[in-house]
C-alpha cells in the first residue's frame, strides 16, 4: 500500500516538474529575444535527445548495435520538407530549379510530421528484414552501409523530381510557420520542440517500462534464454528497429524545421557517430542519461566552447586559440568523461524521485551531525 | 488420447564428421519422470537442444503428445558424408525446423545446464517476463497501458509463483545476486511461468550437496502434481536419478545403449561398462 502511495507522489512530482518546465519555457520565450543562443541550443539539444534516445531504445534496450540512424533521419527530413511545402513552391523555379517536382500534395505539420516517421518506419521494416539476422559488429556494419545507400539515393538524379537531387529543400513549413491551432498566433519554437519531443520520449519510455521493454532487455541480456523462454527474436528486434526508425524519423523532420534547409549531404556517418556518442556518454540503457548528454553535448559543441575559435582573445600571449582548436577541447572532455564515467554520465540508471530524496535525507543527516556537536553514538 | 508426451525417432545430430547423437528413439510418457543419462559428452544436450529448436537435427523426427514438431533427413551435402543410420527412411516427410519460441508455444520449457538467467533484471523480473509471451496484449496496447488487467494478471501469477517456491523476500534482488542453488530453483520458476506440460530440465543439480540435491528431488516431484507436468532430465546424480524418475535413458556417444527402470539399468552391464570402462586384461 505505501509503495503504491510512493509511486502516486512521484508521478504527481513528475507532472508538476515538468509543468513547471514547460511554463518556465513559454516565459523565457515571451520575454527573452528569441535569437537567442540559449534558445538554439535548446532546440537542437532537444531534437537530438529524442534521436539519442531512439537510438537508445535499440542499442541500449535491445543490444542491437545499429548505425544506420542518420538514414532514417535523412528520410524522416526529407519526408517532411517535400509534403509541407507549398505547392506554388514546388511547381515554382526558386527549389526545384533543374527538375519538375512529381509530388502535387501539400500537408500540414502535423500529418507531414507523422508521415515522416511513418516513412521511415517502412524502410526500416523493409531493411531490418535482411539485417537483423546479423548479430554485434555485422548488423553496425549492415546498418552503417544501408544508411549510406539511402543518402546516396536521396541524392540521386533519377530521384531528383522526388527529392531534388543533391541541392537543397528550402521554403517548406519550419518552426516559424506553426501557429497555435485556431489562431494565427505564432507557437513559440522552442516550446514546440519540447512538446513534440517530450511526447515522443515519453511514449519510447512507456514501451520501455511495459512487457515488451522487459522483452527486448530479456533479449539484450541472453538471446537464447529468451528465446526459450517463448519470446520470438525476430519479431521483437524488428519491432524494435521499426519503433526507433519511427522515432528517428520525426526527429529528422523536426531538425529539418529547425534549420529552414535540409541537403542529403549532411547526414552523412559523422552524423550517426554524434549521436553514438550522446548514448554512450549519457550512458547505454539511460532515457535520462541521453537527455543530459544530448544538451550538454550539443551545448559544448555550438556555444559553451565556442570562444576556443577565436583567434583574436589570446591567453597568455600564447597564439594556440584558432578555428577547430574547439575540437581539440572537445575530444580531450570526451576521454576524460570516457576514463572516469566509463558506463557514461548515468550508467543505466535512471532519473528518479526516490534517489533524489535519499540524497537530500543523507545530506540533512549530515548537517544534523554537524550541528549537534555530539554524535549520538 | 494417447499417454505419450515426447517421442523421438531415429533423431540424428551430425556436425562435421562428429555424430554427437546417433540415432535416438526414445518416450516419456504423460505424468512420468525420465531420466537421460551418460557420461560427459554424450551427447544428452545435444538430445535436448535437438527437442527444443536450438539445433536443426540431421535425420529423424520428434513428436509432442503425437504431433510432428521437428523433422528432417540428410539433404544436400550431408547427403554424402551422413555416418547415422536411417536416412532414407524419412524423406518423404517435409522439414520442419521450427525456433526454440515456437516450441515453448507448445508447450515445452527447458531450464540451461550452465544458468542462464536475464543478468540486469530482477527475480521478480525474471519470472515476469517469461510470462510475456502468453500474454494477450499488442505493442500499441502494451504501450498506452490498455492491458492493464493483463499486466495485473501477470503480476500477481508472478508473485503468487514466487511466493510458492520460497523465492518471494528475494523478489527485488538481482538474480544473479542469488546464491548458485536458488539460481537453479528461479530457473525453474521462470520455465514455469511459461505454463509448460513438458518440463526439460539439464542438470538440475549440477553443484549442488548431496543436501541440496535431496531437496531438489522433493521439489521436482511436489511441481509435477502440482502443475500436472511431465519431466524429462539431464541428470549426473546417481541418487537423484535412482530415486525419483519412473524410467532412465542411457546414452554413450550418443547412441542409445540402455533403457529401463532404475533397478534395471543399475544391474545392466552395459551402464557400468559405459560409466567405469571394461577391465583391460583378465
Amino acid at each position: 500500500m505505501d509503495l503504491r502511495k510512493d509511486k502516486k507522489k512521484d508521478m504527481l512530482c513528475t507532472a508538476v516538474a515538468l509543468a513547471a518546465m514547460f511554463i518556465v519555457l513559454l516565459v523565457m520565450e515571451l520575454t527573452m529575444k528569441s535569437t537567442s543562443i540559449l534558445f538554439t541550443v535548446m532546440k537542437k539539444g532537444v531534437i537530438y535527445a529524442l534521436v539519442a534516445v531512439s537510438m537508445n531504445l535499440l542499442n541500449g534496450f535491445t543490444g542491437l548495435f545499429s548505425l544506420g540512424q542518420a538514414g532514417f533521419m535523412l528520410i524522416g527530413a526529407y519526408t517532411y520538407s517535400i509534403l509541407s511545402m507549398p505547392v506554388s513552391v514546388k511547381m515554382g523555379e526558386s527549389v526545384y530549379k533543374y527538375y519538375d517536382c512529381a509530388i502535387g500534395i501539400e500537408l500540414g505539420i502535423f500529418p507531414s510530421l507523422i508521415l515522416a516517421g511513418v516513412i521511415a518506419a517502412v524502410f526500416a521494416a523493409l531493411i531490418g528484414l535482411p539485417v537483423l539476422r546479423l548479430k554485434s559488429d555485422y548488423l553496425a556494419i549492415a546498418t552503417l552501409g544501408f544508411a549510406e545507400i539511402l543518402r546516396a539515393l536521396f541524392q540521386w538524379d533519377a530521384m531528383g523530381p522526388v527529392t531534388n537531387g543533391a541541392n537543397v529543400l528550402r521554403q517548406y513549413k519550419d518552426l516559424t510557420k506553426v501557429k497555435i491551432p485556431f489562431t494565427n498566433i505564432q507557437f513559440p519554437p522552442t516550446l514546440f520542440c519540447f512538446l513534440v519531443s517530450g511526447i515522443c520520449i515519453a511514449i519510447i519510455v512507456l514501451l520501455i517500462n511495459s512487457s515488451y521493454g522487459r522483452a527486448f532487455k530479456a533479449i539484450r541480456d541472453d538471446e537464447i534464454a529468451a528465446e526459450a523462454m517463448g519470446i520470438n527474436l525476430f519479431k521483437h528486434k524488428e519491432m524494435s528497429f521499426v519503433i526507433s526508425s519511427f522515432f528517428a524519423g520525426i526527429s529528422g523532420a523536426m531538425l529539418a524545421m529547425f534549420q529552414y534547409t535540409v541537403q542529403a549531404a549532411q547526414f552523412k556517418t559523422a552524423m550517426t557517430y554524434e549521436i553514438l556518442l550522446i548514448v554512450v556518454i549519457g550512458g547505454i540503457g539511460s532515457v535520462t542519461g541521453s537527455c543530459i548528454a544530448s544538451f550538454l553535448f550539443i551545448a559544448c559543441n555550438e556555444w559553451w566552447l565556442r570562444f576556443l575559435d577565436e583567434s583574436s582573445n589570446n591567453i597568455l600571449g600564447l597564439n594556440i586559440l584558432r578555428s577547430g582548436f574547439r575540437k581539440v577541447v572537445f575530444s580531450i572532455i570526451i576521454m576524460i568523461i570516457v576514463l572516469f564515467f566509463s558506463k557514461g554520465i548515468m550508467g543505466d540508471r535512471e532519473f528518479s524521485w526516490a534517489r533524489i530524496r535519499a540524497f537530500f535525507a543523507r545530506f540533512k543527516k549530515k548537517a544534523a551531525a554537524s550541528e549537534g556537536g555530539e554524535p549520538n553514538v | 488420447m494417447s499417454d505419450s508426451v515426447l517421442r523421438m525417432e531415429d533423431v540424428t545430430m551430425q556436425f562435421g564428421g562428429v555424430v554427437a547423437v546417433n540415432n535416438l528413439s526414445l518416450e516419456v510418457n504423460r505424468g512420468e519422470i525420465v531420466a537421460l543419462i551418460g557420461p560427459n559428452g554424450a551427447g544428452k544436450t545435444t538430445a535436448f537442444n535437438c527437442i527444443t529448436g536450438v539445433y536443426e537435427p540431421t535425420n529423424g523426427q520428434v513428436f509432442y503428445e503425437d504431433k510432428l514438431i521437428v523433422a528432417n533427413h540428410p539433404s544436400g551435402k550431408m547427403k554424402k558424408a551422413y555416418q547415422g543410420m536411417n536416412s532414407e527412411k524419412y524423406i518423404h516427410v517435409k522439414p520442419i525446423d521450427p525456433t526454440p519460441d515456437q516450441i515453448t508455444k507448445l508447450g515445452i520449457a527447458r531450464t540451461f545446464q550452465n544458468i542462464r538467467l536475464w543478468k540486469s533484471m530482477t527475480v521478480f523480473e525474471n519470472v515476469l517476463t517469461a510470462k510475456h509471451m502468453r500474454a494477450r496484449q499488442n505493442v500499441f496496447s502494451a504501450t498506452f497501458r490498455l492491458n492493464a488487467a493483463e499486466e495485473h494478471r501477470m503480476h500477481e501469477e508472478t508473485l503468487a509463483l514466487l511466493e510458492e517456491q520460497n523465492l518471494l523476500q528475494f523478489k527485488d534482488d538481482l538474480a544473479t545476486s542469488l546464491p548458485y542453488g536458488l539460481q537453479r530453483r528461479l530457473e525453474i520458476a521462470r520455465a514455469l511461468a511459461t505454463e509448460p506440460k513438458l518440463l526439460l530440465l539439464d542438470e538440475p543439480a549440477a553443484g549442488m550437496n548431496p543436501q541440496e540435491t535431496e531437496d531438489l528431488g522433493q521439489f521436482i516431484v511436489q511441481i509435477k502434481e502440482k502443475y500436472d507436468l511431465t519431466i524429462f532430465m539431464i541428470e549426473h546424480h546417481m541418487d537423484l536419478v535412482m530415486r525419483f524418475s519412473d524410467r532412465i535413458y542411457v546414452i554413450d556417444f550418443g547412441k542409445l545403449i540402455a533403457k529401463g527402470t532404475p533397478a534395471e539399468i543399475q544391474a545392466n552391464p552395459k551402464v557400468i561398462e559405459a560409466y567405469l570402462g571394461v577391465a583391460d586384461d583378465e
